[in-house]
């Protein structure tokens, strides 16, 4: 447990320089834009004087340096204050908070598919290197790999909506259905079946190949070697012997893989319209709502980091060789 | 290079890749030949499906315009897009990741921190922010794809000149006294080059795939046609005109394989050479 949370205190500490790098660089890519927010909304209302944009600017800060105004960011967020959006008329954290969850479950869900899956195959392909199952996995998930998750999004919609109408096209869960408790969840699972596996299956396929490589690495160790000497069952020595060491950089990759998902699910989120906070990207971008588009991304910074940390914690539970006070490079 | 054309030939995901590649490129090269026309413009009757008329062999979109002129044109703008934001991404790597290994000590660690915020700040989001700020044009697009895919090249360069910093044929250059820029660019990154050169095939995919989500959300440059326009614009119609959104995106499936599958094929005949020695 002590070494945990020393471990938790080092990741927070050295998080923070790197966060601060993030919303500098963010800052100053949003800065470089023509026009700022209240030329958007003067924008939505059909235009406005120069007295009008002059308040608007002061009330917002607008009209402060840069480097001032900068510096009002970052004592704001350590506030936990992401500022006012403009385009929701709503504080920035309230309408990004509202949003997150869609999109954690999102998330959630295709990781654990992939994860569960793709171990799963990838241990049955790498039981046995170069037979029959194992080549077929091994071109059927770089197929899979090489699908656009997006395009996925759409062919699932073809098959499983429009044709046999077994899945809703769209949408986080039926509108006004009235509906509660455990019926509501699962109206929710339903609506997220294919838009899990649109996201989902790239990410299957890269732990399939990883688990399998990995296997077949440890193939060649002299334990292995012992093990069958030993005259171990075969479905032992995968079992116990390989697979569980295999898992290990899948875990790591598991925390790798966070900013690509939360990436991928700008898009997902698009095709299948869910609100979530990828679509609110998105729609910060539509909407030329500059603030907001700066609180997704360090909100993404902050979640990714907090996703390795729980994967580090996970790690270091798993390996006891881990945070044994070696250096971060 | 007889030899190692041999070894790759002898690998069937490596034949196959280059294969599809080669057929992509050749699409890519010969479209404005073979399509000379602005593959925007208006040339048919709307929504005409394929195999119907043989001027249009795989029909016509909402507005009229020839599929398969996009579908040619679509690869061009694919493929420029792909190798031009690995080459961008894999130029920048090497050279923040040459100067920080180089280096050491504090600028080596400022510039890792940069490494490091790069990576938590998800790569789609980023380019997103960057064309919605800077503009869509192609040259912007490729920049703000090699934006999130810099860092893998970087991270891999740093660790190679890590190693070779250390060797004898270094110490004999700091000895000459050459300029410590010089010994960095003309001596330890050339040699640090090679591993991060296998990062080529994952990052030219990845870059095809980026370039198709930003234009699927609209953010591509629009006077231009890309396979993930046109996907978004089949989208309107997916339920009547379902072949509109399919055949751009099996173009894509082809690209993305063939790319891979030519860069595995290629590190293994590499590694079957470096175990022989």
């Amino acid at each position: 447990m002590h070494r945990a949370l020393k471990l938790v205190r080092r990741r927070a500490l050295s998080s923070i320089p790197v966060l601060l790098i993030v919303v500098t660089g963010t800052f100053f890519l949003l800065e470089s834009a023509t026009g700022d927010a209240v030329d958007a909304y003067l924008v939505s209302l059909g235009g406005g004087d120069a007295e009008l944009a002059r308040n608007l600017r002061e009330t917002y800060g607008l009209d402060q340096s840069a480097w001032s105004r900068l510096w009002l960011y970052v004592s704001a967020l350590a506030r936990f204050d992401l500022g006012w959006s403009v385009a929701f008329n709503r504080p920035i954290l309230d309408v990004i908070l509202e949003r997150l969850p869609n999109t954690l479950l999102l998330m959630g869900s295709a990781t654990a598919l992939a994860f569960l899956l793709g171990s799963l195959l990838g241990i049955v392909a790498g039981a046995r290197p170069g037979s029959g199952v194992d080549r077929l996995l091994s071109v059927g998930s770089l197929a899979l790999y090489a699908v656009p998750s997006f395009w996925l999004g759409l062919v699932l919609i073809l098959l499983f909506a429009v044709q046999l109408r077994w899945f809703p096209t769209a949408g986080i869960e039926s509108i006004a259905s009235g509906k509660s408790g455990f019926d509501r969840a699962v109206d929710i699972a339903r609506h997220l079946v294919l838009p899990v596996c649109a996201l989902g299956f790239i990410y299957l396929a890269l732990f399939l190949r990883m688990m399998r490589a990995g296997m077949a690495e440890i193939w060649r160790q002299d334990f292995v070697l012992a093990a069958r000497a030993k005259g171990l069952a075969r479905r032992r020595i995968v079992l116990r012997h390989i697979a569980r060491n295999a898992l290990l950089p899948l875990v790591t990759m598991l925390g790798l893989q966070a900013a690509a998902m939360l990436g991928g699910s700008v898009v997902i989120e698009s095709v299948f319209a869910i609100p979530g906070f990828g679509r609110l990207a998105q729609e910060a971008v539509a909407a030329r709502d500059a603030p907001l588009l700066m609180g997704i991304i360090v909100m993404s910074a902050i979640l990714v980091i907090l996703v390795n940390l729980l994967i580090d914690l996970a790690y270091a539970a798993l390996d006891p060789r881990v945070g044994q006070g070696e250096r971060r490079t | 290079m007889r030899e190692f054309a041999a070894r790759f030939i002898r690998s069937p995901e490596g034949v196959a890749g280059l294969v599809l590649t080669t057929c992509l490129l050749a699409m890519a090269l010969s479209a404005p030949y073979l399509f000379p026309r602005d593959p925007l413009s208006i040339v048919g009757r709307p929504l005409l499906a394929p195999f119907a008329d043989p001027a249009f062999p795989l029909g016509t979109d909402r507005l009229g315009r020839d599929v398969l002129a996009g579908l040619m044109h679509g690869a061009r703008t694919s493929l420029l897009v792909g190798i031009s934001a690995a080459v961008v991404a894999i130029l920048a790597g090497a050279i923040v990741g040459t100067l920080a290994g180089f280096s050491s000590g504090w600028f080596d660690e400022a510039l890792m921190r940069v490494v490091d915020a790069f990576q938590i700040v998800p790569g789609f989001l980023l380019a997103l922010a960057f064309v919605s700020v800077m503009g869509a044009s192609l040259p912007l697009i490729v920049l703000a794809i090699a934006l999130g895919a810099w860092t893998g090249p970087a991270r891999l360069a740093r660790a190679e000149v890590l190693s070779i910093r250390e060797r004898d044929y270094v110490a004999a250059a700091w000895v000459i006294g050459m300029h410590p820029l010089e010994i960095a660019f003309k001596e330890v990154l050339p040699n640090a080059l090679p591993p991060v050169l296998a990062l080529v095939s994952v990052i030219v995919a990845g870059a095809v795939l980026t370039e198709a989500a930003l234009s699927f959300l609209g953010l591509g440059d629009p006077n231009i046609v890309t396979w993930g326009s046109m996907i978004a614009e089949g989208r309107n119609v997916l339920r009547t005109a379902p072949f509109l959104s399919i055949v751009p995106g099996l173009g894509l499936v082809a690209m993305v394989l063939g790319v891979y599958l030519l860069g595995e094929g290629l590190v293994e005949a590499l590694a079957r050479r470096r175990i022989r020695q």
